[in-house]
């Protein structure tokens, strides 16, 4: 029977199915962080029930981390930390703490270890899981109740997900990247377009993308509503995870990638819908307003709630342009910001720490413009240092930071200021996401990289106009 | 989860609607790491207003909650369903409970127990006459009885059988725990796991 890539990796880890009930699925691999996790191990303690597989699970430690030296400051925060380090001990669960080499964001962690593999069923108590759709695995977000769930059964019962393709056709033009895609996929089908759905990216351009690349596109799947990512596995995949610290070697490989290059959508699968998205027509896309659906290519204007017909989104382009201290018509190049933060799941790994390297190296930030980068993970933070990048972002006045999440949720001291406006790699420019009254404009590592030199938002493409009329 | 089958205890009327899951716990309390202890912050708000009932020492052990209609809206948080747990409550009766909190409290043992409103308004009469009455809610009839009344309520099948086996999503998965184990006999050899290879 043919089936798509999502029924086949959920076909696979069905433990139990009965009529009338949701099946129970099996889940491989249980990622844990400090947030949601603390209220599942109390209850499994007040049930007196051990966690079925500490083998299956993996702890680190990110939300709350600070990017600066020294102890957490914050009551809260060093609580939960403290907690999710007793926690782990207590129950046998292996755990990556501050100051690790392996520390950093659960979503950078499971993949750089090789632990996310196709064909995968995966969960963390993040919604942000998504991420290791990219390597065709079956990746997705719980709630703690499932968290605790998982950690005693190893399993979850779930009802089937619907399928949606987004099938992104054509090649990407020079200079457009795997945030500008998922970006605009998000503006095309909205924050709520993919609920009830996993999304399966296909298409050319998808498969001209790195694994890193891939991760981006997956990573911000939630924000469409998706309750999953996924693309199929193919040579890149397999490249990037052999000799990986948790990859199969030698006859484990050949078998693991054996049944690997079975895991794609048949010809004739069914999807439940499918959107179409030329690729040729996409250049590099910004938020401007509060949602990550409010996007709009770098080159347009704010929009005027004024000629939206839909009388809800007329209503909540209004309340963004107010709440983001825009103007109506107002060229998005024209916005100015205070901030940039390069970093999160969704860009803080080293391919895009080179490419903002890249761009930076001969430049200076702007005077006006504070710049973090943070690195995904210690890995990522090493990496970066043994190729000499922290000395590009130093050189270039950024401040070069330690692994976490940092400023895409400012749960640690990372946050803006009541007005303050950034550009961010993250995923998410809500009200207040990045700290009181903060103003998000969502971007790519490029777009973010340009902006931090010019001050207004801004692509590599600008930065060569000036250059070539300063010439 | 312990077992359900018939609670009698002290009733608690609630005169008010719409009690969304902010009041029943604030934001503030959501900041902690444990399951219990969520007691002090349940209805904060209103504890500050010394005529708030639960204030009133007639009403210290109550276990039965009789709201207005719409209780639970709101926020999902499960801490909601924690907050009245830990505080005793084991039943919240209403004639119409929000989705997201109905099915919070059968996943941890709160009975919510729906009932025509003609009813909690009787329920209202008889507890305000007799302030501290006890009511018996049987969950194996599915009725609620306070002094000479008796009504009935709705609860839906799943979550009942649930309730009266005591059975958590947890233990009922668990019932099928030979289903579990032989699925881990047929996983791939070369599965990861989180194990360091040097160890």
């Amino acid at each position: 029977m043919s089936g798509t890539l999502a029924e086949k990796v959920w076909d696979a880890h069905v433990v139990r199915r009965a009529e009338g009930e949701p099946d129970l699925l099996y889940i491989d691999l249980h990622l844990l962080h400090e947030v949601t996790s603390p209220q599942a191990f109390d209850g499994l303690r007040l049930e007196g029930r051990p966690v079925r597989r500490t083998d299956l699970t993996l702890a680190t430690e990110d939300h709350n981390v600070p990017t600066t030296p020294g102890p957490i400051t914050d009551p809260v925060s060093l609580t939960q930390v403290q907690t999710l380090r007793r926690n782990c001990e207590e129950f046998g669960v292996r755990i990556f703490p501050m100051g690790d080499r392996e520390q950093g964001i659960v979503h950078v962690v499971g993949p750089q270890l090789g632990l996310t593999q196709p064909g995968m069923t995966i969960v963390c108590g993040d919604s942000h899981t998504s991420t290791h759709g990219a390597f065709g695995a079956l990746a997705f977000g719980i709630g703690t109740s499932e968290v605790e769930h998982v950690l005693a059964t190893q399993t979850l019962p779930l009802k089937p997900f619907k399928t949606m393709a987004i099938n992104v056709n054509g090649a990407l033009p020079d200079g457009v990247t795997a945030k500008d895609v998922i970006l605009a996929v998000i503006a095309k089908i909205g924050t709520g377009g993919g609920q009830g759905y996993v999304l399966e990216y296909r298409g050319e351009a998808i498969e001209a993308l790195s694994m890193e690349a891939r991760m981006t596109v997956c990573n911000m799947s939630i924000e469409a509503g998706a309750r999953a990512g996924m693309i199929a596995p193919d040579q890149v995949t397999f490249d990037y995870l052999q000799g990986r610290d948790h990859a199969p070697t030698g006859a484990d490989w050949d078998a693991a990638v054996a049944d690997w290059s079975a895991l794609r959508s048949d010809d004739d699968a069914v999807f439940d819908a499918e959107v179409d998205i030329d690729a040729s027509t996409l250049t590099p896309y910004v938020t401007w307003g509060t949602n990550p659906g409010q996007g709009l290519p770098l080159g347009a204007s704010v929009p005027d709630p004024a000629t939206i017909g839909d009388d809800v989104d007329k209503a909540a382009a209004q309340r963004a342009i107010d709440y983001m201290g825009l103007t109506p018509g107002m060229p998005l190049r024209d916005i100015s910001v205070d901030t940039v933060f390069v970093g999160s799941c969704t860009n803080g790994r080293i391919e895009d720490l080179r490419t903002v390297a890249g761009i930076l190296k001969g430049h200076k930030v702007a005077d006006s413009v504070r710049m973090l980068v943070v690195p995904g993970s210690g890995r990522v933070q090493v990496q970066a240092e043994a190729e000499g990048l922290d000395q590009v972002f130093i050189e270039a006045g950024a401040e070069w930071r330690l692994p976490g999440c940092s400023m895409c949720l400012g749960m640690n001291p990372d946050q803006l200021a009541p007005g303050e406006r950034s550009a961010s790699t993250s995923n998410r420019n809500f009200e207040g996401r990045q700290g009181k009254g903060g103003r998000t404009h969502l971007v790519s590592p490029e777009v973010a990289a340009a902006t931090a030199i010019r001050g207004t938002l801004s692509s590599p493409a600008d930065l060569e106009l000036v250059t070539t009329a300063g010439e | 989860m312990e077992a359900f089958t018939t609670h009698t205890g002290v009733g608690v009327p609630l005169r008010r609607s719409n009690v969304d899951t902010d009041q029943i716990i604030p934001a503030v309390y959501l900041k902690r790491v444990t399951r219990t202890g969520f007691e002090d912050g349940l209805f904060a708000a209103w504890r500050n207003d010394p005529d708030f009932v639960l204030n009133q020492p007639v009403y210290a052990n109550g276990s039965v909650l009789v709201a207005g209609p719409d209780f639970g809206t709101g926020s999902s948080r499960e801490h909601a369903v924690w907050a009245l747990m830990n505080y005793g409550f084991r039943v919240v009766i209403s004639s119409r409970f929000a989705d997201i909190f109905r099915g919070n409290s059968g996943k941890q043992g709160l009975l919510t127990a729906e009932v025509a409103q003609d009813d909690v308004e009787l329920l209202w009469k008889v507890m305000e006459n007799e302030p501290g009455v006890e009511i018996t809610v049987d969950l194996v009839a599915k009725t609620i009885s306070a002094g000479d009344l008796v009504a009935p309520f709705e609860v839906d099948d799943y979550t009942r059988w649930r309730l009266l086996e005591g059975l958590d999503d947890i233990g009922l998965t668990l019932r099928n725990e030979q289903d579990i184990t032989e699925f881990e006999k047929s996983r791939p050899a070369y599965k990861p796991t989180s194990v360091p290879r040097s160890a």
